[in-house]
Order: C-alpha cells, then sequence, then structure tokens
C-alpha cells in the first residue's frame, strides 16, 4: 500500500463516516457539522486529484458559505429535535433497501467500466501549477455563457430569497 | 268474310252505340229538356237500333252467310286474342230485331206510363234516369247477341245483370205501394246476386273453353268440338253443364228463379222488356248459340230439356195461386222460359227462338197492359182520394186482383188488348203463342216423352191461370171502390200495345207448319233463316194428335177457371174458390212452394251466421283484440319496454356507461391514495424511478 | 496512485447515503442537506473523470455546479423560513397540503 492509498482509505472512511452521522444525527445541528466535515474531506479529494482551484472553491463557498447559512437558518428556526412518527412506517425500511439497490447498481457499472476499459487509469504527466490559468482561460472562452447565464442565477436567487422573506407592511428582515 | 259492297254489314256497331247516345245525350242535357224529348230520345235511339238491325236482316236475306265485323282490340296476351268484334249471323239478328222491336215499343209506352208514375211516387227529377238505364240496357243487350266470343257475351250478359238491378231498384228507397222500405233495393240486390250465382257457372265455363279449346270465339270453338268430344268428352260435359248454371241464373230456372218474382218491384216497363221479353231471353240464346256443345252430349240435352219442363211446371202451379197481377205474370214467364229451355235442351232450336220472339210479343203486351191497369187503378185510387179528400195514408195495393173486377167497362181498351195477350199465351189457335207452343210440344212428343206430358200439363196450368185471372180482372162486379173509378190509359201507351196485339195474332206466320201435308208459301221461314247459321232443322208439320190435345187442354182449362171464377165472379173480400177444395195444395200454391223461406233457411242464415261469426269473432275478437292488442301491440311493447328499455338499454348500455364512471371513480379514489401529500413518499417514488430506469440500462 | 475507480466508488456511496437521507429525515433543513451531499458526491465524481480524461472541463463544470448549489441554498432556505412563518414547524409530514 502506497502513501496515496493510505491516505486515501483514511479521508473516504472519513467522508463515510460523516456522511452517515448526517444520515442518523437526531439534532440538526450536529447533522450540519457532520456535513462540513464531509465537505472538507471532499476538498482534499479534489487536491488529490489535482484540482487546487476546485478545492479552495469547495472549502470557500460549500463550507463556508452554504454550511453557514444552513447553522443560521437551523438557528433560527430551532429545528433541533423532532419526536419520531409513525407516518410513512414503510419509508425507512423501503429507504434503505432502494438505497442499497441504488448502490449496488452504480457499484455494478463502475466495476464493469473498470473492467470493460472504460475507466482508464490517469496519464502520469500533468501540470499542476498551470491550474487556474488552464481553468480561466476554458472560462472566459469557451464557457463563457455559462458564466454569464450564471451570474444571472445568482441575481435571480438572490432576489428570489429577498422577495420570498420580505414581510409586507415595511418589515425586514 | 268480307263485307259485300252495298250491304249494310258495317252498320253493325250503331246497333250499340245509337243507344249509348242516347243515354249520353240523356245524361248530359236530360236536365233541360223536358220529358217529351226525354222520352223521344230514348225511343229513337232504340229504334235507330231497330232499324239497323232490319237493315242487317235485309244484308242477310241477300248474303245469308255470317258475317264478322270487327271492331276493336281488347285483350291481347299470350295465346289469348280477343278482340270486339259484332257477328252478324241469322241468329243474331233475329235476337236483334226482337230486342230492338220490342224495345222500341216499350220505350214508347213507357213515356206515358213514367210520367203517371214519378208522380205517384212523388219524385219527378228520376224520369230521366229512367232512359238512360233503359238505354244502357239495349246497349248491353246488343253487346250480348251480336259478340263474336264467349267473352263479349259475357260482356253483355253482366251488363244486362247490372241494368236490371239498376232498374228493379229503380225506386229504391220505397216497396212497390211507395212507403219508405228496402223491399225495392233487396229486390234488386237478391236479382243480382242470384244471377252472380248463375254468372259464376258461365265463367268457369268460359274459362274450360279457353282452356280447352284455346280461344273463346265461337268459331274457333265450333270447329274443334268435333277433336275435342272425341279425346275429352268430360270438358264438353263440364261446359255444357256450367253453362246451364248460368243459363239457370239469367233464363230464371230452377233453382235459381227466385229472384225474377221479387224484380216485380220495378216499374212495369221494366219488367216487360226485362224480365220477360229480352234480358231473361239471354240464356236460351246462350244454348242455342251453344248447339253444336250440347248437340254432342245426349244425357246433358235429356237433363237440360227436363230442367226446363220441371221448372215450366212448378212456376205454373205457383202462378195459380198467386194474387198480384204481376206476380203471375212473372211465374208464367218462368214457367215459358222452362218451355223454351226444354226445347234448346231437345235440340229443338228452331222452336226454341220461335217460342222466345212469339213469348216476347205477347208477354210484354201482357205486362204492359198489366201496367194499363195497375195505373189505371192509382188513377181511380187519387181520383178518390182527392174526391173525399182524404190523405193517402192508408195502403192500397193497386196490383191485387182482388181489389179489382169488372174493369171490362172502365178499360175497355186494355181489356181487348189483355184478352188477346191471354189467348197466346194459352195457347189457343190461330194465335202466335198456339204455333210456337205446338212445335215446341211436337219435338218433345217425338224424342222425349216425359217432356211432353210435362209440358202438356204446364200449358194445361197456362190457360187456367190466364182464363183465372181475365175473370178476376175484367168480369164481375168491382170489388172495391177504386176498381170502380179505374181510367183508362192515355194514347201513348195504348197504341205500342195495339202494335204488340197485333204482332201476337199474326207472329205465327213466322214459322209457319206445313198443315195436313200443305205447305203454304212463307211457312218455315225462321227454319229455313236459321238454317243458316243452325244447320238443317226439321221441318215443323202439323201433327193433329199433338196440335189437337194442345187445343183441348186449353180450352177445357179455360173452361174450369171459368166454372170456378167466372160463373159466380169473387166478391168483395171472398177468399180464393180454390182454397177450401185443395187445401193444403193451394196453400203451397199460394206461397210459391215455400222456396224462398227454404233458401233463407239453407242458404242465407247460414252465410249470416258464419260472416257473423267471422266478423264478430274472428275478425274482433280474434284478430283486433287478441291478436293485435296482446300480441303484436303486447309484443312490441314488451319488445320495446323490458326488453330494449330494460335490459338491453338500462341493463347493458346504461350499465356498460355508468360503469365506466364509476370505475373511474373508483380507479382515481385507488390511486388518489398515492396523493399524500408527503414529501417523502414523492421521494421514494423519485428513486424507485431512478433505479429502475438505471437497472434497465444497466442489462441492456 | 490511487485508481480512479475508488475515488468513484466513494461518489457512489456519498449519493446514495444523501438519498437515504431524503426519504429518511423528516427535517426539511436535513433532507436539504441531504441534497446538498448527493450534489457533493456528484462534483467528486466529475472531477475524477476529469482527471481521467486529462482535461479541465469537468473541474469547470464543478464550478458552475457549485455556483447552482449556492443559489439553490439560498432560495431554498428562504422557502422555508417563510414555511416556518405559518406553518411553524419543519416537519415535512406537516407539510402535506397537497394531499389528493
Amino acid at each position: 500500500m502506497t502513501m496515496d492509498m493510505f491516505v486515501f482509505l483514511i479521508l473516504a472512511l472519513v467522508a463515510v463516516g460523516s456522511a452517515v452521522g448526517l444520515l442518523i444525527s437526531r439534532n440538526g445541528i450536529y447533522a450540519a457539522l457532520n456535513l462540513v466535515l464531509n465537505f472538507m474531506t471532499v476538498a482534499i479529494f479534489y487536491l488529490l486529484l489535482g484540482a487546487p482551484f476546485i478545492a479552495l472553491s469547495q472549502v470557500t463557498v460549500y463550507a463556508g458559505a452554504i454550511m453557514v447559512l444552513f447553522l443560521f437558518v437551523i438557528m433560527l428556526l430551532g429545528a433541533d429535535k423532532l419526536a419520531p412518527t409513525s407516518v410513512l412506517s414503510y419509508q425507512r425500511v423501503s429507504a434503505y433497501v432502494l438505497g442499497g439497490l441504488l448502490l449496488a447498481e452504480i457499484g455494478y457499472w463502475i466495476w464493469r467500466g473498470a473492467l470493460t476499459g472504460v475507466i482508464t487509469p490517469p496519464p502520469a504527466d500533468f501540470n499542476l501549477m498551470s491550474n487556474i490559468q488552464e481553468m480561466s482561460m476554458l472560462l472566459f472562452s469557451q464557457y463563457l455563457l455559462p458564466f454569464e447565464v450564471t451570474s444571472i442565477l445568482l441575481l435571480a436567487a438572490m432576489i428570489g430569497a429577498i422577495v420570498l422573506t420580505i414581510k409586507q407592511k415595511g418589515g425586514r428582515d | 268474310m268480307e263485307t259485300a259492297s252495298g250491304l249494310f254489314f258495317s252498320l253493325v256497331p250503331l246497333i250499340v252505340f245509337l243507344p249509348v247516345l242516347g243515354l249520353l245525350i240523356n245524361m248530359a242535357f236530360g236536365g233541360r229538356m223536358g220529358e217529351k224529348a226525354i222520352g223521344a230520345v230514348a225511343s229513337l235511339a232504340a229504334g235507330g237500333a231497330f232499324v239497323v238491325s232490319l237493315l242487317l236482316a235485309y244484308s242477310l236475306s241477300v248474303h245469308p252467310e255470317t258475317v264478322i265485323v270487327p271492331f276493336a282490340e281488347w285483350i291481347h296476351i299470350g295465346t289469348l286474342q280477343l278482340d270486339w268484334a259484332f257477328r252478324v249471323d241469322t241468329l243474331s239478328v233475329v235476337m236483334m230485331l226482337v230486342v230492338s222491336g220490342v224495345g222500341t215499343l216499350i220505350h214508347i209506352y213507357a213515356v206515358g206510363y213514367m210520367h203517371e208514375d214519378v208522380r205517384f211516387k212523388g219524385d219527378e227529377k228520376r224520369f230521366r234516369r229512367f232512359f238512360v238505364f233503359l238505354n244502357l240496357f239495349i246497349a248491353m243487350m246488343m253487346i250480348l247477341v251480336s259478340g263474336d266470343s264467349y267473352m263479349m257475351l259475357f260482356v253483355g250478359w253482366e251488363g244486362v245483370g247490372l241494368c236490371s238491378f239498376l232498374l228493379i231498384g229503380f225506386w229504391y228507397e220505397m216497396d212497390t205501394l211507395g212507403r219508405p222500405s228496402f223491399a225495392n233495393s233487396n229486390a234488386a240486390k237478391k236479382a243480382f246476386i242470384t244471377n252472380r250465382v248463375g254468372d259464376f257457372g258461365f265463367i268457369l265455363a268460359a274459362f274450360i273453353i279457353f282452356w280447352a279449346f284455346g280461344s273463346f270465339q265461337f268459331d274457333e270453338v265450333f270447329a274443334k268440338v268435333p277433336e275435342i268430344a272425341h279425346a275429352a268428352p268430360w270438358v264438353i260435359v263440364a261446359v255444357t253443364l256450367l253453362m246451364v248454371v248460368g243459363v239457370a241464373g239469367k233464363s230464371a230456372q230452377i233453382p235459381l228463379f227466385v229472384w225474377l218474382p221479387d224484380a216485380m218491384a220495378g216499374p212495369t216497363p221494366v219488367s216487360a222488356l226485362i224480365h220477360a221479353a229480352t234480358m231473361v231471353t239471354a240464356g236460351v240464346y246462350l244454348i242455342v248459340r251453344s248447339a253444336p256443345l250440347f248437340s254432342v252430349n245426349h244425357s246433358v240435352q235429356f237433363f237440360v230439356s227436363m230442367l226446363g219442363a220441371a221448372t215450366a211446371l212448378f212456376a205454373a202451379t205457383i202462378a195459380a195461386g198467386q194474387y198480384d197481377i204481376k206476380k203471375v205474370l212473372a211465374y208464367s214467364t218462368i214457367s215459358q222460359l222452362g218451355f223454351m229451355v226444354a226445347a234448346a235442351g231437345m235440340g229443338a232450336y228452331v222452336a226454341a227462338i220461335f217460342h222466345l220472339a212469339t213469348h216476347a210479343f205477347f208477354k210484354a203486351l201482357l205486362f204492359l197492359d198489366a201496367g194499363s191497369i195497375i195505373l189505371g187503378m192509382e188513377r181511380g185510387h187519387h181520383h178518390l182520394a182527392h174526391g173525399h179528400g182524404d190523405s193517402h195514408g192508408e195502403v192500397f195495393d193497386p196490383g191485387d186482383m182482388r181489389n179489382m173486377g169488372g174493369l171490362r167497362e172502365k178499360m175497355k181498351v186494355s181489356y181487348w188488348l189483355y184478352l188477346i195477350g191471354a189467348l197466346a199465351l194459352a195457347g189457343i189457335f190461330p194465335l202466335a203463342g198456339f204455333w210456337s207452343k205446338d212445335e215446341i210440344l211436337l219435338d218433345a212428343y217425338k224424342h222425349y216423352p216425359t217432356v211432353y206430358w210435362m209440358l202438356t200439363v204446364a200449358a194445361f196450368l197456362t190457360a187456367f191461370y190466364m182464363g183465372r185471372q181475365i175473370w178476376m180482372v175484367f168480369f164481375g162486379k168491382p170489388r172495391t171502390e177504386v176498381a170502380a173509378h179505374a181510367e183508362e190509359s192515355p194514347r201513348i201507351m195504348t197504341v205500342p200495345l195495339m202494335v204488340l196485339a197485333t204482332l201476337s195474332v199474326l207472329g205465327g206466320l213466322l214459322n209457319m207448319a206445313t198443315i195436313l201435308g200443305f205447305t203454304l208459301p212463307g211457312s218455315h221461314l225462321l227454319t229455313e233463316w236459321l238454317g243458316h247459321t243452325l244447320g238443317e232443322a226439321e221441318a215443323g208439320e202439323l201433327n193433329l194428335i199433338v196440335a189437337g190435345l194442345s187445343t183441348l187442354f186449353a180450352l177445357l182449362a179455360i173452361y174450369f177457371s171459368w166454372l170456378i171464377y167466372g160463373k159466380k165472379p169473387l166478391a168483395t173480400g171472398q177468399l180464393d174458390p180454390l182454397k177450401k177444395p185443395l187445401g193444403p195444395v193451394f196453400f203451397g200454391m199460394e206461397h210459391k212452394w215455400f222456396i224462398d223461406e227454404a233458401y233463407q233457411f239453407l242458404f242465407i242464415n247460414p252465410y249470416r251466421a258464419i260472416s257473423r261469426f267471422l266478423a264478430d269473432k274472428v275478425d274482433w275478437a280474434f284478430w283486433h283484440d287478441w291478436f293485435h292488442d296482446t300480441v303484436i301491440a303486447g309484443g312490441y311493447n314488451w319488445i320495446s319496454q323490458v326488453l330494449l328499455n330494460e335490459y338491453a338499454d338500462q341493463r347493458g348500455i346504461d350499465a356498460f356507461a355508468n360503469a365506466l364512471g364509476s370505475g373511474t371513480k373508483r380507479l382515481s379514489a385507488m390511486m388518489r391514495v398515492w396523493q399524500n401529500g408527503f414529501v417523502r413518499t414523492y421521494a421514494l417514488t423519485l428513486l424507485v424511478g431512478v433505479i429502475a430506469i438505471l437497472g434497465y440500462l444497466l442489462l441492456k | 496512485m490511487v485508481p480512479v475507480s475508488y475515488y468513484l466508488v466513494v461518489s457512489a456511496i456519498m449519493f446514495s447515503i444523501g438519498a437515504m437521507g431524503v426519504l429518511i429525515r423528516r427535517n426539511a433543513l436535513v433532507v436539504f442537506m441531504s441534497v446538498e451531499l448527493m450534489l457533493n458526491a456528484g462534483n467528486l465524481a466529475f472531477v475524477a473523470f476529469a482527471r481521467m480524461h486529462n482535461t479541465f472541463s469537468g473541474q469547470l463544470f464543478v464550478f458552475f455546479v457549485m455556483t447552482v448549489a449556492a443559489a439553490e441554498v439560498a432560495v431554498g432556505l428562504a422557502l422555508i423560513v417563510t414555511i416556518f412563518r405559518t406553518k411553524n414547524s419543519i416537519n415535512l409530514d406537516q407539510m402535506n397540503s397537497l394531499k389528493g
């Protein structure tokens, strides 16, 4: 086992573990924190896969902004504990079953892909340093339109969020 | 058969169309013409037909062979080729002369008679109708005698039957005494229906003729008779017997004579023309015309002559017991027709036609004179009623001989003429009846003794009842006030009677017999004349035995009648002197041997019962009530309400449509469960779908 | 070198867990977070493949996904807040007004 593999395994365990923690946490805060841990782990994965920019954006955007927003709302709404109900009793079981099924399917796909040579080992040489340069060149030339559209999307989201939560009679949120 | 030049054969259609023209003119313009004009038109039409008949007779005397004048095409279907063609031969011309001659005289008489009759009955407007019908009758009778085929004969046969119906029921709303009643119309119906029974026989005979001989035309049929008689003799027997049925109907033989006495309900000229002189002789004409068919089979001939003789005897017995002056004459006509049919049956065709002609003369004379007498009584009745100021409410029968008596003084002309007619009918030498009756008796004496004796007895009775009539009507004292005031008829009525009387006296000259070996010039006229058509016939010879016997019997009969009715004339209200001595026999004679009652019981009542049964039970109860209402209406209702409405529609189609709706509801109710509003369920479903798709892609 | 398929397996596991989380959890916020987890798993797969094919398009796509996720979170949370105002609860099971 090489160093890469060892680190990868540890990180994989942490990622899966935090995901499971998200799944089973009763407390909303705990769930959010579990998710943050997961994001961090995935950022390291990105680094390992040679995408430093993405890794850092992950940390900044996802773990930094989005999760903070989540925590704000959780605090705001006081969504700490929820009592278990008996509605949809079959939901749990079917969820587990279906989840397992989904996993099995995707696993099979990957295995087959690896077997048939669709998933090939990556080439050894690639340029880590010019990552950002390369990406920005792509971004502003080939993917300019999506870039601009995304900005409009963000604008829309912003306006939407404000409109949704504004109180009518001069209330401010 | 070509029309010889210079002769008048082509005029023959006029014998039909002159009377037709007369009736059309009277129909169209009669309303505006006066009675005299109407009568003149009708009489001229009949007279014109007589003139044409004379011309035809003249033409035939020059060219005695039969001439056929085709007139119009009628039916051409397959093998049936039927045309309207006029047959001018000696037999048909004799008939034409008798019909048109006597017919014209009767027309003239009728002008005077109807003038008074419509006033006595109270409907002056009906004068015109009488002459229209009378002309129609002449036209139809002419078609009958001039037809060249059995079908044309039948057209005329039916036509005269119709005219008989119309004229008997001329005063359809009353009876003979003028009271409102169905009696006259019933008499007309009886005549028509009884004739119809005869017509049925005739038509069957005609159909068999066509089937066996292939044609209706006389010449073609008679030509094939020997062949058919040899091959299938029963055909000819069937044809002749069926024809005899027709003859029994039209010429009033047993058993279909019952209509003739009732036909006296018609005005007297009708009785004279149709029921004495002409229409009733159509049956005799038929037999004579079909001589080749009858001569073949001797059994048929015997049967026909026995039928005629029986009728002659039977009717004569009834005539002796009647009180109505016209009824006596009616039964006398039936009896004399029996003589003619017997003669034709024996094969003595010339004798039959001879007697037909002479009978037409004196019977028409007698009937018309009886009419004159009846009117005389009516005149007396009115004279009395007006004089005494009482109403016509009382019922008085001017025709009942018991109300007459002593009219010899009041109505002299009528008396003498009646006497001549009666003597001619009784067969007294040298009047016409003697010669014609004698010839028949002679033939019977020679060939059919039974027939001879029956006819002789009938002749005895004939003389007897005529004598009875004369004594009762003209001699003695008037038995009622009316008779005492009877008035003579005007000349327009008596002059034609005189002509007829002359003919009755001189009629014997038509076929004078050989007397004691001496053949006078002009003898056997009719025999020779008819010989051209009927073939050689035995020339009549005066047989002293026969002639002597018949004269003796006739004189004896008159003597007896004088003894009973003349010596001690009947007093008012006295019963007939024969009633006591003859007892039940006279009772039967009086009541016509209850034949009508028997027919009523045997035929008419069962027929009515059957028709009532069919109408009420079969038609109404079964067909209408049960079948229609229950079966058809009920069935239909059942089909529409139960079957279609309930089963097909409600349970079937509606149920299906409703089931669709409710099924959809149930289905949606079932499926609504899926929409439980929980997001997680939707998410679950989503995932299931994703996995399914992935799985599918995987396994592809 | 860690084979790319290992990364894909991890991504698959994360994705399944996120799916299970969406189905099981009743807390709206936690469900939302599970959705984010699923997105993240997808991102990981993208980057892994980008590495495999030696292009940058995959990474760029992840960039966009992140942006969209951010926008989505903003609006989604605003929605949840609004719902909370009316229903006074973020229990998904109580938001069943669409019940047919």
